[in-house]
């Protein structure tokens, strides 16, 4: 029963963890995900979110085994 | 032959355009292929950039390369198109990106190409890292088209 969340770029950086798993009871959404898995870290204002990866928003419901990531603004190209 | 490629290793953008175009289903059926090719510079915001590292989401950003290809097919009359996108580390003069399009008549693969490599600067996840002369540092927003 658990959930994968995975930090990239500059957050990976200020996080300190690529990757970590989380038991899923009592997660309800993204949010909830960052709250369990940030190590308290202030959420950026321009934070994007995905979930299997599927842009979603902070509202989104996750379920068991999702793989959640959560990154900055794109810059490729 | 695959629409998509990331790659870590240097690639040479007329080659790959050559080499697609050799191996499309449409061959003889188009008349114009436009190319867009981004190459690193050695400067951003008013300061010079030794190097670049580029990191992705494996998985994800092929899926969303993939997707506005699909987005594009579906908006405009083209036969094909080719995206390549360099990650890891790479150095001035580099290139990063190529995206191909082509079709019968030469505004759908103009319409398309730009349309790709706008969607894909919005929506592709791969972020830069630049080593400046003291240290370095993410970007954060990509420059206006």
């Amino acid at each position: 029963m658990t959930i994968n969340v995975k930090f990239f770029a500059s957050l990976r950086e200020k996080i300190g963890q690529a990757e970590l798993s989380l038991d899923s009871a009592g997660l309800g959404t993204v949010q909830a995900v960052w709250d369990a898995a940030s190590n308290n870290t202030d959420m950026p204002g321009n934070l994007l979110s995905a979930v299997n990866m599927e842009y979603v928003d902070l509202n989104h419901v996750v379920k068991d085994g999702d793989e959640v990531a959560f990154f900055p603004p794109v810059t490729g190209g | 032959m695959n629409n998509v490629i990331v790659t870590d290793k240097t690639f040479d953008p007329w080659q790959a355009i050559q080499h697609f175009q050799n191996n499309m289903q449409a061959d003889g059926q188009f008349g114009a292929c436009v190319s867009f090719v981004g190459t690193m510079r050695d400067f951003n915001e008013n300061t010079d950039v030794k190097k670049m590292t580029l990191e992705y989401y494996p998985g994800m950003t092929e899926k969303y390369l993939t997707q506005i290809i699909e987005e594009a097919k579906n908006k405009w009359k083209i036969m094909d198109a080719f995206i390549v996108h360099r990650v890891g580390d790479f150095k001035p003069g580099d290139p990063i990106v190529l995206v191909a399009t082509w079709s019968a008549h030469r505004a759908e693969a103009y319409d398309a190409n730009r349309y790709l490599i706008e969607e894909l600067k919005l929506r592709a996840p791969f972020w830069k890292k630049e080593t400046l002369k003291e240290g370095t540092r993410w970007v954060e927003h990509n420059t206006p088209a």
